[in-house]
């Protein structure tokens, strides 16, 4: 119980994480894998151990590549069949030329990269859609946690202490509308979701959902500039 | 030093040897523009060709390699070269695919090289066989497919100058190959890997039984100077960690140095024995022959300096392979051929094995690099119609 120091901001644990298998997958990995059309060309992008990839492949008959910084997420992907490389966001999508893919998927690494957006620039740039989902870090729990006890917070998706995170760009939803604004990146659809990972019917770009939403699962274009 | 290897002279190839011998008859127009033919091409097969002739894998030998994956050596009887890779149940799995492998021309073991004999002056090629290149090995590797009646292979497979075939493979038969894992390769060689055959060419060079590469006419062999090549290359074999894990300053058969020039130590003792047992197997010839043709290796240069231009037509499905420890073809030439693959949107798979074995790592138990292999081509051989494993 280490984390039992630490400030737990969930009242009720979170429900134990699902076996990644083909027909079933993660809630907010589902949210995704429901917004990409059967055949498309895929690339994820922090795919880990390859669940949603082998999804996409299996279920919907993509052709789906992948990005993966760990080793053994590397290894137990293409041990398992996908066409996965190790490397990272930052490095590792430039060579990619514009248009690679129909759909690039970027699910809860946005606030681990150096350069996010440089990043989103990239995505949008290989990807005709990019689909980006992050922890919303004006979740009402987040506030709550820094607001009441002063520590920074830890919650189960920003599952790290303050000295240990990977996560070192955290941005609200709000943030995020916001930079796309600034980008010119179009905004196709966006969903918000609690922290069972099921969607909100909230208006995802306003004020409520900020508070509201654990996550956002947004689906960006490039702009027409 | 000069008590460390014997004069010796060279064993020949035997008719007697495992495996089988094509002569091409129509002549390979070299990278170097000469029409070269008629030629031999020594290979061997591991496995059954499936009536589809869609089983068939290549593999490609490094540097010192030969043809002899998963058989005795017929000289040396040292064990098979990749018998961690190749047989029944294994990797490259004999009774799934169709395994063949071939000396490269310019080769020693059965391959025309530059020890055999020129049938126009009826004496040994030596330093008048035709400088040869990567590309040429793999023309001479497309004839004995040809032949075979493979139009594609499923894999072509490789490590070091193998993966370096494989590269060429890809970006000049795309049609021929439906998938290709390059191990521990890049799409040049780097300045300091020129550097270092040089001075392995140079200690052959400089041997007097070398005697400008007519040593067969003279029924000598530069074994001092081959020797050395030999032991200077297998350092960059290894890795610091892994000499020393292996080695470190142990001493060999004695309680304390001897104040003299003899193996002290357990590492200089190795190298010797690798040196020596080298030069039995080895042509000094060949060597410089496929040293120079590693050094001339660069796929961008082909295809107007760029390299995503080299694989523009790529259809294949790619593994690329890596190891932590080696610093003869380190990880960033692998991450360089896989930005090169992403420019063309190509099917790419890219590990790095965490290893302190360095760039020898490939030949040896890394049950990551097993494991990922198998799971690739079992996603490989899905896609061709194949089966599952």
């Amino acid at each position: 119980m280490s984390r039992s120091a630490a400030i737990e901001l969930g009242g009720v644990a979170a429900p134990p994480p699902e076996p990644a298998t083909a027909g079933r997958l993660r809630r907010d990995l589902r949210v995704i894998a429901d917004m990409i059309e059967p055949a498309a060309r895929v690339l994820d992008i922090g795919c880990g151990d390859g669940a949603l990839l082998g999804y996409l492949v299996s279920e919907k008959g993509a052709d789906a590549r992948g990005v993966e910084l760990s080793q053994s997420g590397v290894n137990a992907c293409v041990g398992r069949g996908l066409s996965v490389i190790q490397g990272d966001a930052d490095r590792d999508l430039d060579a990619y030329p514009l248009g690679a893919f129909d759909v690039v998927v970027l699910s809860q690494t946005l606030q681990a990269t150096r350069n996010p957006r440089r990043v989103l620039e990239t995505l949008v740039r290989i990807g005709d859609r990019a689909i980006v989902s992050f922890p919303n870090f004006g979740y009402w729990r987040v506030r709550l946690g820094l607001l009441a006890h002063g520590r920074m917070p830890v919650t189960p998706l920003l599952d790290h202490q303050w000295y240990d995170s990977p996560n070192i760009h955290l941005c609200t939803i709000r943030d995020f509308v916001a930079l796309c604004s600034e980008m010119g990146i179009r905004i196709e659809k966006s969903v918000t979701l609690d922290r069972y990972g099921n969607p909100y019917a909230l208006d995802p770009r306003g004020s409520l959902a900020n508070l509201l939403a654990e996550q956002g699962v947004f689906v960006l274009s490039r702009g027409n500039a | 030093m000069a008590s460390a290897i014997s004069p010796r002279t060279l064993k020949r190839p035997d008719a007697d040897w495992p495996g089988y011998r094509l002569t091409v008859g129509d002549p390979l127009r070299l990278d170097c523009g000469i029409d070269f033919g008629p030629f031999t091409i020594a290979y061997q097969t591991y496995g059954r060709l499936n009536a589809d002739r869609s089983n068939a894998i290549l593999i490609c030998h490094a540097l010192t390699g030969d043809q002899y994956v998963a058989d005795p050596h017929p000289i040396t009887g040292h064990p098979g070269w990749w018998l961690t890779m190749a047989g029944p149940g294994l990797v490259l799995d004999t009774d799934r695919y169709f395994l063949i492998c071939a000396n490269v021309l310019g080769g020693c073991m059965g391959t025309t090289g530059p020890k055999d004999v020129n049938p126009e002056t009826g004496k040994p090629w030596a330093l008048s066989f035709p400088v040869i290149s990567i590309h040429d090995m793999v023309r001479a590797q497309k004839r004995l497919v040809e032949h075979l009646g493979i139009d594609q292979l499923f894999c072509v497979i490789g490590g070091s100058m193998g993966g370096m075939q494989v590269l060429q493979w890809a970006a000049s038969y795309p049609e021929a190959v439906f998938s290709a894992i390059p191990v521990a390769a890049a799409a040049r060689h780097s300045a300091q890997n020129i550097a270092f055959h040089e001075v392995g060419r140079q200690a052959i060079m400089a041997d007097p039984d070398w005697c400008e590469g007519q040593y067969l006419d003279h029924g000598r062999v530069p074994a001092r100077g081959l020797a050395v090549a030999r032991m200077a290359a297998h350092i960059t074999y290894l890795s610091e960690a892994a000499l020393h894990r292996k080695f470190g300053r142990n001493l060999q058969d004695r309680k304390e140095v001897t104040w003299g020039f003899d193996a002290d130590f357990q590492v200089e003792s190795y190298l010797r024995h690798q040196g020596s047992t080298f030069v039995d197997r080895f042509d000094a010839n060949s060597y410089l022959y496929i040293t120079r043709a590693m050094d001339y290796f660069d796929l961008a240069a082909e295809h107007g300096g760029s390299l995503p231009a080299a694989f523009a037509g790529a259809s294949s499905r790619f593994c690329i392979i890596s190891f932590t420890s080696d610093w003869l073809f380190p990880t960033s030439e692998s991450r360089e051929l896989v930005h090169a693959l992403n420019a063309v949107a190509a099917n790419v798979s890219f590990v790095e094995i965490e290893t302190d074995k360095g760039h020898d790592a490939f030949l040896l138990h890394e049950p990551e690099l097993f494991a990922t292999l198998r799971g690739f081509l079992n996603g490989c051989a899905e896609h061709r119609g194949l089966g599952r494993a």
